[in-house]
């Protein structure tokens, strides 16, 4: 369980409570820091591992943890390691830390920022742009040697003047406003509350957003209120020329609904990089031309690994050296 | 202009073929042999209608001694005679501006899909791939690529513009540099150079003599093993089979096709490869752009019969 070789000083005692990293993300924590890898211990259950941890001589000021980490960093959690005093998140979404319990107890939180932003948007202008223009359908058909036998293949629909209603207008939503508005796209949205000096036009709810939009894309963090914010009432209000972008979390949209709809012909496509029930999507869709489906991608560039890395490294150099978080996230304050 | 004998070359559009049809004197061409069709209405025909990879060439348009104007279902008119058409003094008209953004978003679309294997990951989860082998390899950022385009001119810019969002910085090359007009891009005076200092290079440029083949080996080895190709333009643009070697061997790092030298053939080696995105020639394949580009062939052969100015002509 103790770290490899110590060259770093021995203050800076980190906690890693998150699977699968690569060797580089690693490898940098270990130039700087003093790394108790949970994931790489024989120390489980989890209880010991901090346990031990919170025993030593030296015990860890800093954990590193991540929602699907299924580690929540709560009372008990803190009263394990009593000598955390930073609590490093490598995604925005921070639903599984209790902030208050932190800020009574002194506890620095860091996100991960807007350092997937940009592919996040990326992504969800690419899925938007598939499904209206049908580019993995058209692929299809010319990878089956269609093309010669069926000559036409059919038409998509333009992309230009379309309406498209963002839910979430956080870091993602902006970015994903700014590049569908230089596709000529009619940007909406839909947030907790309005946004300040932006030119979209705001909608206080997502079934008025919906009647007004061709395109939905969502954006929005995962929380009590929004899970299936995108259901029956909003398929509706889309209707059957709409489609449904979600680049968010499966549980943001009803999906039985969404399938139901599809089947039906009731919405016109979907492009959905998040499911209900990850890994794998419904079965039903699988035939479709009009729905595009990526195994919850989004985020998961080489650039974006490299970048949090670094905004991870940078963060916990900042909080060891007494200096204020990059990426602060505070108890009630908006996570995007 | 129900007296005008109008020559449609191919079934390229149900609306366009219903408008020449009620307004129009039709002929189709696919419907007989064509030395049978020539031999019975030659002379009737004044005007031919043709499209991308339908054109009215020099042998065509000699068999055809009314022929006063070809207006193309298309802004490349690469398949018309012009040189013909000027020594007989036959109008040429093409469909330039209303298909400006659908081949522009295309462009984007294919450089995000290739660059983020959208396609690709789709075909994982179909294939039942995300349960039984888990997560999906990590792809490559598109935002922040530096993006080439052969060609300022309309579609050209638009792709431009359409990347500057993306905080793409963006080179181009054509005959000229206009530094004034762009001040924003970066010239360079050979593709090749272009082509070095680009992530994502994009053919927007109309095909002709000197462009014939514009993206070389060398180019597509300057371009690198972990550039991509985007050509919306035509598929003679670009050598395919020296494309397709320096793909299969990884001198070259991914494309995405809209066009090829043979349509509709697609080279059977890249019907095997992961890192390309095809697409079978849908650059203008909406239904609001086909409908605006079949109204400007129908309003270009009206115009012409009246004795009007010429909506788009190109000769």
């Amino acid at each position: 369980m103790m770290a490899s070789r110590g060259e770093p000083p021995a203050t800076k005692v980190v906690l890693l409570l998150v699977p699968h990293k690569d060797a580089s993300f690693h490898a940098a924590l270990r130039e700087r820091f003093r790394v108790l890898d949970f994931f790489a211990s024989e120390c489980s259950p989890l209880p010991a591992f901090l346990g031990a941890a919170a025993a030593a001589p030296e015990p860890p000021r800093a954990a590193i943890v991540v929602g699907a980490g299924l580690i929540p960093v709560d009372a008990a959690f803190l009263d394990a390691v009593p000598s955390l005093r930073c609590v490093m998140c490598l995604a925005a979404g921070v639903d599984f830390i209790d902030l208050d319990e932190c800020a009574r107890r002194g506890v620095v939180v860091a996100n991960s920022g807007s350092v997937f932003s940009a592919d996040v948007a990326d992504h969800a202008v690419g899925l938007l742009i598939d499904v209206l223009r049908r580019v993995s359908a058209a692929e299809r058909f010319v990878r089956r040697g269609l093309w010669p036998v069926q000559g036409g293949h059919p038409l998509g629909s333009k992309i230009g003047g379309r309406r498209v209603g963002i839910i979430g207008l956080g870091n993602i939503g902006s970015q994903i406003a700014k590049r569908l508005q230089a596709l000529g796209c009619i940007v909406c949205y839909n947030s907790r509350t309005p946004k300040d000096s932006v030119p979209y036009r705001y909608f206080t709810n997502v079934h008025d957003l919906a009647v007004e939009s061709d395109v939905l894309v969502v954006a929005c963090a995962l929380n009590k209120a929004t899970r299936h914010i995108v259901g029956k009432d909003v398929l509706e209000a889309l209707g059957k020329d709409g489609v449904v972008v979600n680049i968010g979390r499966g549980a943001n949209v009803d999906q039985a609904e969404l399938v139901r709809a599809l089947k039906e012909g009731r919405i016109a496509g979907a492009g959905l990089d998040v499911f209900e029930n990850e890994p794998g999507a419904p079965g039903e869709l699988f035939c479709m031309d009009n729905v595009v489906m990526t195994p919850h991608v989004a985020v998961f560039t080489a650039e974006s690994m490299s970048d949090l890395r670094d905004h991870v490294v940078a963060n916990l150099e900042a909080f060891f050296s007494g200096q204020p978080l990059l990426t602060p996230v505070l108890p009630h304050s908006p996570v995007n | 202009m129900e007296s005008l004998g109008v020559l449609l070359l191919h079934p390229v559009n149900a609306y366009l073929e219903q408008e020449l049809g009620r307004r129009c004197r039709l002929y189709r061409f696919w419907e007989s042999p064509r030395e049978e069709f020539l031999r019975a209405h030659a002379g009737a025909v004044r005007a031919v209608v043709g499209n991308a990879n339908y054109g009215a060439d020099a042998a065509l348009i000699d068999a055809l001694p009314a022929l006063e104007i070809v207006a193309s279902f298309s802004v490349g008119i690469d398949r018309v005679d012009l040189a013909k058409c000027r020594e007989r003094g036959i109008r040429v008209t093409n469909t330039p501006d209303v298909l400006t953004d659908d081949v522009a978003d295309l462009a984007v679309g294919l450089a995000i899909a290739v660059l983020r294997r959208i396609p690709q990951a789709d075909r994982y989860v179909r294939a039942g791939l995300w349960k039984s082998r888990g997560d999906y390899t990590l792809t490559t950022r598109f935002s922040g690529k530096r993006v080439g385009i052969i060609g300022l001119g309309r579609i050209g810019q638009a792709v431009a513009r359409r990347v500057e969002a993306f905080d793409c910085p963006v080179s181009y090359h054509q005959r000229t540099e206009q530094a004034s007009v762009y001040p924003n891009y970066t010239y360079y005076p050979t593709v090749v150079e272009l082509a070095a200092n680009s992530d994502v290079l994009v053919v927007a440029c109309p095909l002709n003599a000197s462009t014939r083949h514009i993206v070389s080996r060398e180019v597509m080895e300057a371009l690198g093993p972990k550039g991509v190709l985007i050509n919306v333009g035509r598929g003679p643009h670009v050598d395919e089979p020296e494309m397709v070697a320096a793909l299969a061997d990884g001198r070259l790092g991914g494309a995405g096709l809209d066009v090829f030298e043979d349509e509709p053939n697609v080279p059977e080696a890249l019907l095997g490869m992961d890192n390309v995105v095809l697409v079978p020639h849908v650059g203008s394949g909406t239904y609001e752009t086909r409908k605006a580009m079949a109204d400007l062939v129908l309003g270009n052969l009206e115009a012409h019969v009246l004795s009007k100015p010429l909506l788009t002509p190109v000769v």
